[in-house]
């Protein structure tokens, strides 16, 4: 551990935002808190400063006291091995099957490699196999139902699906699974008729405390803790909408005192309703030729800047509406406006040109000179469920800007534009009128000197607001990550067959690189192992459905495979299939949780497997070892395979692996593998 | 044998005159002024372009859905003799005269029809009353939505139709299965299953989701079947393989035989070519083919060729250099080589043409007898026009600065040595000695100093590079990417010694000897691919909806408006209806689970056959509704309110199922039984009142008055179009 004094890839994301908890400043983050916040807790606790900034790959770690973050995520990585043992003892009461899985899995270079750094990869993996094991437990208890280890195991079931899922989404399939498994425990009982509808009631009330009401309960505290910690602006701020941001000490709205109304004159920000669109922006820059008409470029923007300041003046005079000698003239609902943006004074504009994206939209642009433009930048400025005559609250108020000339309705598409918008958003005109979020706008900043400040109180969004709105921008931050065009990408059926793995650190042959991949052969068992758990267990699951009378030992070792298998197959499958639906961004690391349960498949299967043909061996002499044989050369052959890739773990140096002198001189065995 | 020579030949007819009644007003309601309006109607306008593509028997790609529903259409055009000559491109254009309107309409419009009676059958095998049967085909028949799109060229009342006949096929099938498997009426029924499951899936993809519910139920009573041990080990056996036969083999080969025809009918290329590899465009008829024919087929030391990425995204390209070099210093400040410019450009153009040199020769001709180049082989590519050589070196590339510049080489005398070998990696080969095949090939090429792969970044350089696109040597990569792979297209063996005649050479169009062509698998998997992958234009529209908006009838469609006056065509459910099935899904749901949870706790409240007949409805008409509504809250593309009424159909059915539940079961006197009639009679009025009110709009045959429409317009989502005279 201590010899990677670098920091490896995902690390820089990680590592920071554990420093931002240190630091006490608001982020974003696309996952929930609690994994970045259990690493900020064990950096504080070691003695990390937080001062150490992150920034890319490969830089030294210096003088930074590290090791207590990096320690923590080995710990829990190091756990997963008793429990997965005590996973698969409990299921198959066997001790070579629960050894044979402690086997693979210490013996996977893969998990290994995940463990030992700043990730959120083994501490998911902690709570999900802690909720399985626990599961397990309780099942186990069922014969003894309201005791204590019955409470126990059932509520720390709950305790660790809270914490799957506050680590990462993802922890949504370990829920599936115990939910699936609570329900069928649920039925089971229910079609018991020696237990009363009053005991069965009990069961039902005691399932829902420990594994609804308890993890939600827990879910929540992260986020209130993550919300009372992170209590400074930061970077973050405009993901989110502007009440959310008063709540951020050092945030320009954090007890912000700003005019109430809109008036002409004032300066302002517009900010999308939509989440995570940002301020309505304007630039120097004009959209290239062959991209609508070539005038300046109007987008949205998420962070705070000069070019999000608009000027608020009536349609028809340029007249400084600033000029004390005026009377101050409120903006009101249906009125007819122009925006001229601050810095290059230029009007937002529409006209009859589709938009750069968005095809069947009109262009929005900055046009005239200094003010002066023509009709086609006159808005209708219109209150969302008003009457007409209304004036406008600034932050309170859902507008809409609506085009006089085409009709069309300001918005964005929430669209990023390329390289030559800057990779902002796209802004757009909607002919469509209808309401959309896409097409709601509220006022953010606003300064008019002749009108008094007000402290705006009514900015504070209660508890379940903010944390509807952190889960909004939560999804909308997941869905963003796409994969572009021309990229590589992994894909999931690459996974389970190891086809290609993840570069951690070091590309060169000088470089110490450390290479993200499962160890082949115990994947390649894993997967062999699938397709033969399948062929048995549907010639098992037929054979009992035709009525065969299977002598008592078959009997009990088919039960184990059946239900104790089938268990962990369906593990397997809800921590895999799900990501061929995801239209975001994949790596091969989401793939571990089912690796696990993978692992532990096998475990099970060659161990029932070897007891079968012991059993139908019986007659010879030698039976009773073929057993015994059979797990022993496995255990051997794993811890072989291991010796044989542990470089790519615990780092390597030297040429690259097709180079002969290479140390992983002839380990390449798919040239998809790039170690 | 001769049996019938001893007893008279008696022929039995059962006619039920419910199906021949129901069959007469199905055709009525759906065939009725079935050419009338005599203008494109909506989507029409995007069905009848691949219409008249099969007329013309053009090749042309739709990623929408397979080709048997648009066959389907053809045939219609084909029977009235439609020549394919019309502008497809304005809704509400008038027809000429040439295009047989209702030929065209004909089969969706029977299909629709055909639809009321098999309602009746399918209620009738499920084993309700004729009653609730007839009850079924009537809301079928007078659902407003469910006429306007059979009346029209569009396909989603086909759709309807198979998804119906594969359900009740296997109902019939399944009946039969008590009595007397093996039958040939069983035979029928089982393999009618199949068919129908494929046809509907040739329709639309979304047909796969009633082909996963059929497959589903047929899963559950084969389970059954295995649990069943009065029968015999061999004869599960059978059973099971009549059904994976007819249910997973039947319908495999007949989608394939849908493409095969496609395939077969569509010989000639047309506007979509582009977007498929070369080998299959050279397996057309015009097109590429022309130029191709006759191309000798190994490349070989001193041919000159052209290359094409295999990705093709953003658009399909060719390597391609010319004389502009690269800006000393780019925008942003980073430096480049100054050499001459590689890029991709998707145009034909005699700047593309390569020609492949041993690097341990001077000579650009191809010797007699050709010396083939094989897989792993060290070349170098000579551009045609410039002579240079294609070059990359460890210099950022423009656009994507963690890759290596691509260029042909300029010595500047620099100390910025010339590094342009390439080794051929064949990546289709069969074996490491492979020949590189024009067409067939696909190809990378390695750079040997630095193991970088020629790679199309896809990224359009700006105005110094004339906005081709930007070609690199990718570094790291990582397995198999279309991208970084290529293959010659134009092939011709070089034969001119001096760079003038070459030049000339390079000008005149290739000629050659010998065609290929590529078996029907692989060109049905590569179709078939494209078809999936292809992207649709981001296409918001006016009408789309949400599926949550489906359920509550929130939206409509505008199909069509009079040129003159307010008449008009409009898809509107009939809302009675709708409502009333969405509370009969509801009530059943509710009862299901009561009767599930009291049956678990031995309570059984419904007999066993009436509870099985109970389910397995549930099952047919409640789950066909859900899996065909569901999963498009998964699907990211526009959707409309028709897509919508495939599942509609199947809620439908479930109304009179609910209603005679009720009625049979939980009304428990007479004086409540004949209360819950008169009810739903009025129910039944009220629903045919309001199809009636909304007929002018069904029809689009009556013009409506400004205030009749605005009386109509009970829901202010509904854009019923009025007139401002």
């Amino acid at each position: 551990m201590r010899k990677g004094i670098q920091r490896r890839w995902d690390e820089t994301h990680f590592g920071k935002m554990g420093s931002y908890y240190i630091n006490r400043t608001f982020f974003f983050d696309v996952h929930p808190p609690l994994g970045k916040m259990l690493i900020g807790l064990a950096g504080y606790l070691s003695g990390y400063d937080g001062t150490f900034l992150f920034q890319k790959p490969g830089d030294k770690y210096e003088h930074h006291s590290y090791l207590g973050m990096r320690g923590f995520c080995a710990f829990l990585g190091a756990l997963l091995i008793p429990f997965a043992y005590l996973t698969v003892l409990e299921l198959s009461q066997s001790l070579p099957a629960a050894l044979l899985t402690a086997a693979l899995l210490t013996f996977d270079t893969g998990c290994l490699t995940l463990s030992q750094y700043i990730l959120l990869d083994p501490i998911l993996m902690f709570f999900i196999m802690a909720a399985m094991l626990s599961m397990v437990k309780y099942n186990s208890c069922a014969n003894r139902p309201f005791s204590a280890p019955w409470w126990i195991w059932l509520s720390l079931t709950g305790v660790n699906l809270a914490g799957a899922l506050g680590v990462k989404f993802v922890g949504l399939f370990i829920i599936l699974q115990v939910g699936w498994n609570t329900l069928s425990d649920l039925w089971h009982l229910f079609g018991d008729l020696n237990l009363s509808m009053v005991t069965v009631g009990k069961h039902l009330t005691a399932r829902v405390l420990c594994l609804i009401v308890l993890p939600l309960a827990l879910y929540t505290a992260t986020y209130a803790v993550h919300f009372m910690v992170l209590n400074k602006s930061g970077p973050g701020d405009g993901f989110f909408s502007s009440a959310f941001q008063a709540r951020l000490s050092g945030n320009n709205l954090h007890n912000a005192s700003i005019p109430e109304h809109l008036a002409y004159g004032s300066v302002i920000t517009v900010k999308s309703a939509r989440m995570a669109v940002g301020y309505l922006h304007s630039h120097g820059h004009l959209y290239p030729e062959g991209i609508g008409a070539r005038q300046q470029q109007v987008t949205t923007y998420l962070h705070k800047d000069y070019n999000n300041l608009w000027i608020i003046k009536k349609h028809n005079t340029n007249s400084d509406p600033l000029d004390p000698s005026l009377p101050v003239e409120f903006v009101r609902h249906g009125d007819i406006i122009r925006l001229e943006h601050k810095e290059t004074s230029r009007n937002l504009h529409s006209h009859y040109h589709e938009a750069p994206l968005t095809r069947k939209h009109y262009q929005v642009t900055g046009y005239g000179i200094n003010g002066t433009g023509d009709s086609n930048d006159f808005w209708r400025i219109e209150v969302v469920n008003r009457k007409f005559g209304n004036r406008i609250k600034v932050l309170r108020s859902r507008i809409r800007l609506i085009h006089l000339v085409t009709g069309c309705v300001l918005g964005s598409s929430g669209k990023v534009l390329p390289k030559w918008g800057w990779e902002q958003l796209e802004v757009t005109c909607t002919p469509y009128l209808k309401e959309t979020l896409n097409s709601i706008w509220n006022v953010e900043d606003h300064i008019n000197p002749k009108l008094p400040n007000i402290s705006l109180d009514v900015l504070h969004p209660g508890f379940p607001e903010i944390m509807l709105e952190a889960h909004m921008v939560m999804i909308r931050g997941n869905s963003g990550l796409k994969p572009k065009d021309n990229e590589f990408t992994s894909k999931p059926w690459h996974w389970p067959i190891n086809y290609q793995g993840l570069r951690f650190s070091g590309i060169n042959d000088t470089d110490f690189r450390v290479y993200l991949l499962g160890n082949p052969v115990v994947w390649w068992l894993n997967l062999l192992s699938i397709a033969l758990y399948l062929l048995s267990g549907s010639i098992f699951a037929v054979a009992v459905q035709r009525g065969a009378r299977l002598p008592a030992e078959v009997e009990g070792l088919s039960q184990v495979l059946l239900q104790g298998g089938g268990q962990l197959l369906l593990g397997w499958m809800i921590h895999y299939f799900p990501f061929f639906l995801m239209g975001r961004i994949l790596y091969f690391h989401h793939y571990f949780p089912a690796m696990l349960f993978s692992s532990m498949l096998t475990g099970l299967l060659w161990d029932t497997l070897l007891r079968l043909c012991a059993w139908s061996l019986a007659s010879f002499s030698l039976a009773g070892h073929v057993h015994a044989l059979g797990i022993l050369s496995l255990l051997l052959g794993i811890a072989y395979s291991f010796y044989l890739f542990h470089p790519l773990a615990y780092g390597m140096v030297g040429p690259l692996a097709q180079d002969p002198r290479s140390p992983m001189a002839g380990l390449r065995w798919l040239e998809s593998w790039d170690f | 044998m001769l049996g019938f020579l001893q007893r008279p030949v008696v022929v039995t007819a059962d006619i039920n005159l419910n199906v021949v009644a129901l069959t007469a007003v199905g055709l009525l309601s759906r065939l009725w002024q079935l050419s009338y309006p005599r203008a494109v109607v909506f989507d029409e306008v995007y069905y009848g372009q691949y219409i008249s593509f099969y007329m013309k028997r053009i090749f042309f790609l739709d990623g929408s859905g397979p080709p048997f529903g648009h066959m389907l259409l053809a045939l219609g055009g084909y029977l009235g003799g439609f020549d394919g000559n019309f502008l497809w491109n304005r809704i509400g254009a008038e027809y000429s005269t040439n295009v047989p309107v209702w030929s065209l309409r004909l089969l969706p419009a029977l299909a629709g029809a055909l639809s009321v009676p098999m309602a009746y059958q399918i209620m009738w095998e499920l084993g309700f009353s004729h009653c609730a049967a007839v009850g079924a085909a009537l809301l079928i028949l007078i659902e407003n939505s469910l006429i306007t799109q059979s009346r029209l060229m569009l396909l989603e009342s086909v759709l309807i139709f198979f998804n119906l006949l594969a359900v009740l096929s296997y109902l019939k099938f399944s009946n039969s299965q008590k009595h007397r498997p093996f039958s040939p009426s069983w035979w029928f029924w089982l393999m009618l299953t199949g068919v129908a499951c494929s046809c509907a899936v040739g329709t639309k993809y979304v047909g796969v989701f009633t082909y996963l519910l059929v497959l589903g139920v047929a899963a559950a009573h084969a389970w059954h079947l295995i649990g069943d041990q009065t029968l015999s080990n061999v004869h599960v056996l059978c059973h099971l393989l009549a059904r994976a036969v007819a249910l997973l083999v039947i319908p495999v080969l007949v989608y394939l035989l849908f493409f095969y025809v496609h395939l077969l009918l569509l010989c000639r290329s047309g506007p979509h070519d582009q977007i498929m590899s070369s080998a299959f465009q050279a397996s057309l008829e015009g097109g590429l083919a022309r130029i191709t024919q006759g191309q000798p087929l190994e490349v070989a030391y001193g041919s000159q060729v052209t290359l094409k990425n295999v990705f093709g995204q953003p658009v399909p390209c060719w390597l391609h250099s010319h004389q502009s070099t690269y800006p000393m210093i780019y925008e942003n400040g980073r430096g480049s080589s100054h050499q001459q410019q590689v890029t991709c450009y998707p145009f034909k153009d005699v700047n593309n043409w390569w020609i492949v040199k041993d690097p341990g020769r001077h000579q650009l001709v191809v010797n007699n007898p050709p010396r083939p180049v094989r897989h792993g082989d060290i070349v170098q590519l000579v551009h045609g026009m410039t002579t240079r050589l294609l070059n990359t070196h460890d210099v950022a590339a423009p656009l994507s600065p963690h890759s290596q510049e691509v260029s042909c080489y300029i010595d500047y005398n620099v100390s910025m040595p010339a590094q342009n070998l390439w080794r051929l990696d064949i990546v289709n080969r069969e074996s490491d000695t492979d020949v590189w095949k024009t067409i067939l090939s696909e190809v990378r090429f390695v750079h040997v100093n630095t193991s970088a792969i020629l790679k199309l970044s896809g990224a359009p350089l700006p105005d110094w590079g004339f906005r081709q696109l930007e070609v690199v040597g990718e570094k790291l990569s990582r397995g198999y990417h279309g991208s970084t792979v290529w293959n010659v297209e134009e092939h011709r063996y070089g034969r001119s010694q001096e760079q003038k005649e070459r030049e000339l050479e390079l000008r005149s169009p290739a000629q050659m000897d010998a065609s290929r062509n590529l078996s029907f698998m692989a060109r049905f998997s590569e179709l078939q691919w494209r078809m999936l992958t292809v992207r649709s234009d981001d296409s918001e529209h006016k009408y789309s909806s949400t599926p949550l908006d489906w359920v509550t009838l929130d939206t409509s469609i505008a199909y069509w408006l009079h040129p003159r006056t307010s008449a008009q065509i409009h898809l509107l459910g009939n809302i009675v209806i709708w409502a009333s099935a969405s509370l009969a899904t509801l009530v059943y749901a509710l009862l299901f689970v009561w009767y599930l949870l009291r049956r678990r706790r031995r309570v059984c409240d419904l007999p066993e056959d009436c509870w099985l007949r109970w389910a397995l409805a549930g099952a047919l008409c409640a789950g066909g509704w859900a899996v065909n509504y569901v999963p498009f809250f998964l699907m990211e593309k526009t959707l409309f309110l028709y897509h919508y009424l495939p599942a509609l159909a199947f809620q439908i059915l479930l109304l009179p199922v609910v209603l005679e539940h009720v009625s049979g079961r939980l009304c428990r006197s007479q004086l409540q039984r004949s209360f819950f009639g008169a009810l739903v009679v009025a129910w039944f009025a009220s629903a045919c009142h309001v199809s009636n009110t909304l007929r002018p709009l069904t029809y689009g045959d009556r013009s409506l008055s400004p205030s009749e429409l605005k009386a109509l317009r009970w829901k202010d989502s509904w854009d019923i179009l009025i007139r401002k005279y």
